[in-house]
């Protein structure tokens, strides 16, 4: 067959191999599907389809716009909960291959909804299609990274999920490059910067899907020797518990509320970022100085998600969302103080770290599954952990534009309409702090036994 | 192929497969670094 070189069997990694060159291969998968979080930046020229200079009256609204993104991100959840299970015999290079497929695929449809100004194919090709995409090219490169570095699984997810958080770095300037590239008098260039980043996107994704390797079956990574000249022994994770089985377990279900409201706390202030400093300091911070400081946090956000996850192999995960649920709640609790005193510093200063814990959130999670649930479904498992991020992605937004818009509504000036929000966000995170401190290990009734159904 | 050959070869495929990811992510994060300068101004 011609596509026998995707099979799980043809990627297993001959002895010696240097598993150094795996996380590369990750790397491609997550700074492409990263995209996703630059696709604001479409946003603007999508609604000026037809009218071009301005907003005609035949064209998509903005809050009509913003359900694309919404709908991928709903994909990227509903994906990773439907095919975990599969990619995870499948193989890895299997389900990047589908992934690629899904998100290139996904630009070329919403394309052609873009070019016959047919709002659901745009629906369809980046929400549906290129969601599916999000989800299986998400999870697959991560399980797979878990069992190359076993003795250090944090520091190997916070690699391949930091290029999600580096792939809008990417994503958004190569966007505003082709739509400059392709734009004319008579379009905005949308729908051919869509085709290109989609064959862009699919390249860059099949040098992911030629160079994963999987570990050959107990396969183990050599250990430097300690001081007495021992080698160090790596840490091992907890007995196999089958997917289905683990969806049962409380830690599970606790660990779905602290992703939950972690990325609720953080992602709805992202979304109000640019907006939020300007009306927190006005006549001080102007759009630009605006977009810089969106700019920073994603910088934080990225590097946040390497930082915190490979130090969570020396500290323990429960710590170190110990660490993000107290530190998030004091600093959220102390944001509207900084815009009382009008110090910017000190406000981006609290923004930043934040952001860093926002982003280690969801880059030490799967590391935290790996030390309850072992690694063998640890993919599938993390996929329905990943429902929590589909309904902070709406209730965080909606918690944060809600909230401004009634204390707004009852007369509350501006720059302290985000107070009550940051407060609210303060609490979340300590509702956070009490589920992390719940978590304790699986009971062994519920670990794959041999002769179980895999 | 002989021995001595082996473990060149196999590093430098090792920087090259990091060189395809690496070189992306580093422009992309100086168009955030450049950007992000504006705060500061």
């Amino acid at each position: 067959m011609a596509f026998d070189f995707l099979d799980r069997s043809r990627s297993i990694a001959p002895a010696n191999y240097d598993r150094w060159r795996v996380p590369p291969a990750a790397l491609a998968i997550h700074l492409a599907i990263g995209q996703a979080y630059a696709f604001s930046v479409f946003n603007l020229p999508l609604s000026t389809l037809r009218g071009i200079t301005a907003s005609a009256p035949d064209d998509w609204k903005l809050s009509t716009i913003g359900w694309i993104f919404s709908v991928a991100i709903a994909f990227l959840g509903i994906s990773a909960f439907t095919f975990g299970r599969w990619l995870e015999a499948a193989g890895p290079r299997k389900a990047m291959f589908a992934s690629a497929c899904c998100f290139a695929g996904g630009f070329f449809v919403a394309a052609l909804g873009v070019q016959t100004h047919a709002f659901w194919l745009v629906i369809l090709g980046y929400g549906v299609i290129g969601g599916i995409g999000l989800g299986l090219g998400y999870i697959s490169p991560v399980s797979t990274l878990i069992k190359w570095f076993p003795d250090h699984p944090g520091m190997a997810t916070g690699l391949a999920i930091m290029g999600f958080g580096g792939g809008a770095m990417i994503g958004s300037p190569l966007a505003v490059a082709l739509m400059e590239h392709f734009k004319s008098a008579t379009d905005v260039g949308v729908a051919p910067a869509f085709m290109a980043m989609g064959a862009l996107y699919f390249v860059f994704m099949m040098f992911g899907v030629f160079t994963v390797r999987l570990p050959a079956p107990g396969w183990t990574p050599a250990q430097p020797r300690d001081a007495s000249g021992t080698r160090r022994t790596v840490l091992a994770p907890a007995p196999d518990v089958h997917v289905n089985s683990a969806i049962r377990t409380r830690p599970f279900w606790l660990l779905w509320v602290v992703l939950c409201l972690n990325v609720t706390a953080g992602i709805g202030v992202l979304g109000q970022a640019s907006p939020m400093i300007q009306e927190m300091f006005p006549g001080v911070i102007g759009p630009a100085a605006a977009a810089g400081f969106v700019g920073l946090l994603s910088l934080a956000n990225m590097t946040g998600r390497f930082f915190w996850s490979s130090l969570s192999d020396v500290i323990g995960r429960q710590r170190t969302y110990m660490i993000f649920f107290a530190a998030g709640a004091a600093l959220y609790a102390g944001v509207p103080f900084t815009g009382r005193a009008g110090n910017v510093v000190l406000f981006v200063a609290f923004y930043v770290l934040i952001m860093t814990m926002y982003g280690g959130g969801f880059a030490t999670i799967p590391a935290y599954l790996r030390d309850l649930f072992g690694t063998m479904h640890v993919g599938a498992i993390h996929g329905r952990l990943l429902t929590a991020w589909s309904v902070a992605g709406v209730a965080g937004p909606v918690l944060v534009n809600y909230i401004r818009e009634y204390q707004l509504a009852h007369g509350v000036p501006k720059a302290e309409a985000y107070s009550v929000t940051m407060y609210l966000m303060a609490g979340l995170l300590l509702v956070g702090f009490a589920a992390n401190w719940w978590v304790s290990p699986v009971d062994p009734k519920y670990r794959f036994k041999t002769g179980d159904t895999v | 192929m002989s021995n001595n050959t082996t473990p060149d070869r196999n590093l430098i495929a090792l920087a090259l497969t990091w060189l395809v990811v690496l070189l992306p992510a580093a422009w992309g994060v100086s168009q955030v670094v450049l950007k992000s300068a504006a705060l500061f101004r």
